[in-house]
């Protein structure tokens, strides 16, 4: 049974895409269809980030080892999903138009911090072969702290795009934080031992 | 969900032919009147000015009394009572009065005005609004010399608007112009769209609407207007200072801290229709430019 958890979490973690595909088809996208379909991967680029960073936590609740095996799989759908929202941007909202992109990269702090989130995903995203956690030894687990500042980068970019932090920002920012709360009292229970 | 009954509404190309057909009839009779009117004259079919649905207009909505989703208005304001309703003109005036809904109505005569909306947040509507001048309302009252600015402040009822009960923005809702904006003809008084009664979610039952200003200028559900000597702080301005000036005129050089402004996405076109370029005064400068000459408006935003 536990053999296939694996498969099972694998197709879970395709629903966004079912999701867009049945507004698409069925011309649910409504009346901002680009904006619909940017904001949609771009939420589930946040929440793969907060599910990515709750393993951990929920293998010291349960004290299971179980959940650790998912961490890797649902890393790398947070960047097939950051990458779908940043190329939908690209692409649908500006059709490749790179004069007004840059401008926006660097004259607007939510899409430089949203780009930076991206490009810090992408050394992750390399580094996840079994390969790479041989060869890199401990600095693989120094590399993947990275994964903390995507995160509060990621709610950044969130919170400064939308007019107000209420209320689905705020729902991100206080996962965040209790989410990054359980790694300072992981580490520092552990510093005690 | 609610959904609109279909013989609620009057079919859009319907509707559409029946403008042109009243425009053929009448066309001699009311150019003088139209004149007045400067959308008629300028924007015969071009595809900028193709009239958004109903259902977009009425389901897409920033109305943050009512949530701050887009489709919160059009869900959470059914059932909002909007008689019986008072609207009061005070401040500096002479005389402070106060009108319900329907002495407004009978007073005035609400024509079809079709104007373009731009959202600050880069999208735009071609909406036909039914509505007058607010002049003709303001003209009712004699402002005191002292008297500089207009503000617009929106209701504040809780119980029947859910966004109220969290601190999203500081409550009522308060907006504001110059007094030769607000007198100016196309600062419109709301009641109606699509020639029908105003839905709920689009800010009955009497907004105003601005059309060379961002969206969130053109306060809904009003009711107070107040004639005052000090430019007023609007409810964004409160929100963030550096981000919503008094004047928000839509202007595609001076960017939203946030948001490029150079450009905007036509609701309705679907997903592969490019964005489009943004005017100047959103493309009313012809008539309004002059109200702001010699003002710095990078400054002036």
């Amino acid at each position: 049974m536990r053999r296939y958890y694996k498969t099972l979490v694998f197709f879970l973690s395709l629903w966004p895409l079912y999701v867009i595909s049945y507004q698409i088809i069925f011309n649910q996208l409504g009346p901002e269809p680009v904006d619909r379909i940017i904001n949609h991967f771009g939420e589930w680029t946040l929440i793969f980030i907060l599910l990515t960073l709750s393993m951990t936590p929920l293998k010291k609740i349960t004290k299971s080892v179980e959940w650790i095996k998912f961490r890797r799989m649902l890393g790398l759908f947070t960047f097939f999903y950051a990458s779908i929202h940043m190329l939908s941007y690209v692409g649908l909202d500006y059709r490749f138009d790179f004069e007004p992109l840059i401008n926006d990269v660097l004259k607007k702090k939510f899409i430089f911090i949203g780009f930076s989130a991206w490009l810090l995903l992408i050394p992750l995203a390399i580094t996840s072969s079994d390969r790479m956690v041989r060869l890199l030894k401990q600095n693989w687990k120094k590399i993947h702290r990275l994964i903390y500042i995507i995160g509060i980068f990621g709610v950044l970019h969130y919170i400064w795009l939308s007019k107000t932090i209420f209320f689905k920002p705020l729902i991100f920012l206080i996962l965040l934080i209790i989410l990054l709360l359980f790694r300072i009292k992981i580490t520092k229970s552990a510093s005690k031992i | 969900m609610i959904k609109f009954k279909n013989s609620e509404i009057t079919p859009e190309n319907i509707y559409k032919k029946r403008r042109s057909f009243i425009k053929s009839i009448g066309l001699s009779a009311s150019t003088l009147a139209m004149s007045a009117i400067p959308f008629v004259n300028k924007s015969l079919a071009s595809e900028r000015d193709k009239l958004t649905s109903y259902k977009d207009i009425t389901t897409y909505n920033n109305y943050y009394e009512f949530g701050t989703s887009k489709s919160d208005p059009h869900r959470n304001s059914q059932i909002f009572k909007t008689t019986p309703w008072d609207i009061t003109i005070e401040g500096e005036v002479e005389k402070p009065i106060k009108l319900s809904i329907e002495e407004i109505s009978e007073m005035f005569i609400s024509e079809e005005r079709i104007y373009r909306l731009r959202c600050v947040e880069g999208w735009s509507m071609v909406i036909p609004w039914m509505g007058f001048s607010l002049s003709k309302l303001l003209s009712k009252v004699n402002p005191t010399n002292k008297a500089k600015f207009v503000e617009f402040e929106s209701v504040y009822d809780p119980a029947q608007m859910k966004g109220q009960r969290y601190p999203v923005l500081n409550w009522p809702y308060n907006e504001g112009l110059r007094i030769d904006e607000a007198m100016h003809p196309l600062t419109t008084v709301v009641t109606g769209l699509y020639g029908k009664k105003l839905p709920n979610q689009n800010g009955a039952p009497l907004r105003i609407f601005i059309p060379w200003k961002y969206g969130f200028k053109s306060a809904k559900a009003i009711v107070k207007i107040k004639f005052v000597e000090n430019m007023p702080t609007s409810s964004w301005m409160w929100a963030s200072p550096r981000e919503y000036g008094f004047y928000s005129n839509v202007n595609p050089n001076v960017d939203h801290p946030r948001w490029s402004q150079a450009t905007e996405r036509i609701i309705g076109e679907g997903v592969w229709a490019p964005r489009v370029k943004t005017l100047m005064f959103n493309g009313y400068g012809d008539e309004v430019a002059s109200l702001y000459s010699g003002m710095d408006l990078k400054k002036n935003y």
